[in-house]
């Protein structure tokens, strides 16, 4: 569902508002600074912060930037072999809280100092896949005709190539180290899918009054997309690009796990198959070792997914003005019609 | 209507073009450029220089010497002809190999996602219809902790606890290796046994996803006016869950089936690894690990055409449900 949000270029109610340019320098800059602060951080925190999902899952999110910042400034001891006694199990010894691994190695450092890496991957997995879709779904979907059949084409051509497959033989070729290379990599045709649906909503979007009074207007095609198109997106937009997150961490784990991809230092997935080859799965001693690594990246996983279920009702519009008070009836007569079915 | 099939069946063979094209490109793109490693090996092992290129033509359908569009003929000639040359681990046909392996493949992928649609898509519409119930709550909160759980640390858990600390089910492999008949029923009993694992890991982390989705849709269709319209009319309960809800619930959620397809057969890679479960995914990466560039390329292009050919068939019974889909597509230009 797209909310149907008032953009820039439309918002202003009074005078000669066709005249974006006069309106624009009636308000000073301060009021701007201040309506885009009420408009678009300080209403959405309310929202947000309403929901309980979205306070947990801020708060997980804290924890694994706080873990990361533990690892760059060097808060944490470096993970090497012989550094502690060998299998200590989970919270038996203070100085290694989640362990140690068969070789002496404290499971604690092994796993934050990879913490890094994997929120760099994570943020540059989902910045392509997003910002390529919109792209491409925008483009196709508003400008129709021949440019939406070629990029669909496009699309549906790397749909039909299965994720992992593709990636496995794009790392043994490219062997890539940098987080933020894998991370596009991991990713690398997963904007397919979710171009396609963006371009499904833009058909609507496209037809919208104010879209056709901009292009009425004159208006370039990238600056219709810019300002009327793409802030109708946004919810859907961040949604996806949460899950685009999440498939990049699931990836990158699964990936390194296999030991396809190349490492200097064990990242997650390095330390779940290194518990795995060292036959954790059999011996109860070293259940830890398989344990930790999965609290990590289940963790994440968990953190971001809560964090788009609340930004989900931030950008749902019958949320949003029910908490500006202007339409409690319609928000309260809904939920009677659902009870009703009952 | 008959223009839309014959423009869908149109696609999937442009589809599969353009696949084996890429194969044949990435084998190219792949370190040490076309067969070099295959070159050092087989000179390595005492082969004459003059038979080396001659090995390397039968085992890829590729003559090294020949200019590059010569050998893409060549290539795509005999991958058409559903020959993908010789893997050189194995020293057998690719064919042959993935003609065993895909079975097992498809079994798994098949069997959990019917498996995990029907389990999401009731317990989705029995949320919606308890809407803010406690039930409702638990097992939306439980879907948020099954999507944030990857398949393959169900798996691994699965394999910790079912099979090595208690001891249910087989941990690796397909079927028993000592039944002889393979269409007796034990035969079929220890099938199911062996892949039981397998199946639980991939359904269970993918019915979260689908319930929420099934929910969110069908509290959506309950709002919408034709659903009171049909109360008025007085329309039983029964009738108006499945033919007015239940379908135009599940309608949106088939593009997401589509892509999740995809998601599934490429995590065979990592699923089979974990349960040494001998599919496509297993070979593939096998392949991978031992630079048997025949094999990977044969079974990538097999998981290829198997995705393009699911999505053909989910495409086509689309079409049939939903009328919308084969009549217009008529988007102008602006």
């Amino acid at each position: 569902m797209i909310p149907v949000k008032h953009t820039e270029s439309d918002s202003p109610t009074e005078g000669l508002d066709w005249q974006s340019e006069s309106t624009g320098t009636d308000m000073t800059r301060g009021d701007r600074l201040r309506e885009f602060y009420e408009r678009s951080i300080y209403e959405p925190a309310i929202v947000a912060w309403a929901d309980l999902r979205t306070r947990v899952g801020l708060l997980l999110l804290t924890v694994y930037l706080a873990i990361a910042g533990v690892s760059v400034l060097g808060l944490w001891r470096e993970p090497s072999t012989s550094q502690a006694p060998r299998l200590i199990g989970m919270f038996e010894n203070w100085s290694y809280p989640l362990g140690t691994t068969s070789s002496g190695v404290d499971l604690t450092a092994e796993l934050v100092h990879a913490t890094p890496d994997i929120l760099l991957m994570v943020l540059a997995g989902g910045v392509w896949a997003t910002g390529l879709a919109v792209i491409v779904g925008t483009l196709a979907g508003y400008k129709g005709g021949r440019v939406d059949n070629v990029l669909m084409s496009i699309s549906d051509f790397f749909m039909a190539i299965p994720g992992l497959p593709l990636v496995i033989i794009l790392a043994i070729t490219f062997s890539p180290e940098n987080p933020i290379f894998v991370g596009v990599i991991l990713t690398i045709n997963y904007w397919a899918g979710l171009g396609r649906s963006l371009r499904s909503q833009v058909l609507t979007i496209r037809e919208d009054s104010y879209v056709e009074a901009s292009r009425t207007m004159g208006t370039g095609t990238f600056r219709i997309l810019r300002k009327d198109v793409i802030p109708n997106l946004m919810p859907y937009v961040t949604v996806n690009f949460v899950f685009a997150a999440r498939y990049t961490i699931f990836a990158s784990v699964g990936l390194y796990f296999l030991g396809v991809l190349p490492y200097s230092d064990p990242t997650w997935g390095v330390t779940l198959a290194r518990a795995q080859e060292n036959g954790a799965l059999f011996v109860p001693e070293a259940a830890h070792w398989l344990i930790a690594p999965m609290i990590f990246i289940v963790g994440l996983a968990l953190a971001l997914i809560l964090m788009g279920q609340g930004l989900d009702r931030v950008f749902n519009p019958r949320v949003r003005t029910r908490m500006a008070g202007e339409s409690e009836s319609t928000a309260e007569g809904d939920e009677t019609t659902t009870k009703g079915m009952i | 209507m008959v223009n839309y099939y014959v423009r869908r069946t149109a696609r999937v063979f442009v589809t599969i073009f353009g696949v084996m094209s890429l194969t044949f490109g990435l084998i190219r793109l792949l370190p040490g450029g076309p067969f070099t490693q295959l070159r050092v090996q087989l000179q390595r092992q005492g082969v004459p220089a003059e038979q080396v290129n001659e090995q390397i033509a039968n085992l890829q359908n590729v003559r090294p010497d020949a200019p590059l569009w010569q050998q893409y003929i060549d290539y795509m000639i005999s991958a058409a002809q559903l020959d993908l040359g010789t893997s050189i681990q194995y020293s057998e046909p690719v064919a042959a190999v993935v003609a065993e392996a895909a079975p097992w493949t498809i079994f798994v992928v098949v069997m959990s996602t019917i498996l995990m649609f029907a389990i999401g898509i009731v317990l989705g519409a029995v949320q919606a219809y308890w809407e803010g119930s406690k039930f409702d709550t638990i097992t939306s909160s439980l879907s948020i902790v099954g999507m944030s759980i990857p398949f393959y640390v169900a798996a691994i858990l699965l394999l910790l606890f079912v099979s090595y600390r208690w001891g249910l089910l087989p941990a690796s492999g397909t079927a028993n290796p000592n039944i002889e008949n393979h269409w007796s029923l034990d035969y079929a009993i220890s099938v199911l046994r062996y892949g039981a694992l397998p199946i639980l890991s991939y359904t269970i982390v993918g019915i979260g996803g689908q319930a929420l989705a099934m929910r969110g849709n069908s509290i959506q269709v309950l709002g919408e006016d034709f659903v009171e319209v049909a109360r008025l009319r007085g329309l039983s309960d029964g009738r108006i869950a499945l033919r007015y809800v239940a379908r135009n619930a599940i309608l949106p959620m088939y593009t997401g089936f589509l892509l999740l397809l995809g998601f599934r057969l490429g995590g065979t890679v990592i699923l089979e690894q974990i349960f040494n479960y001998p599919g496509l995914g297993l070979y593939l990466l096998d392949a991978v690990n031992s630079n048997d560039y025949p094999m990977m390329m044969g079974t990538f292009l097999v998981i290829t055409v198997a995705l393009v050919i699911g999505v053909y068939i989910a495409d086509l019974t689309y079409s049939l449900i939903d009328p919308r889909i084969s009549s217009g597509d008529s988007s102008e230009a602006y």
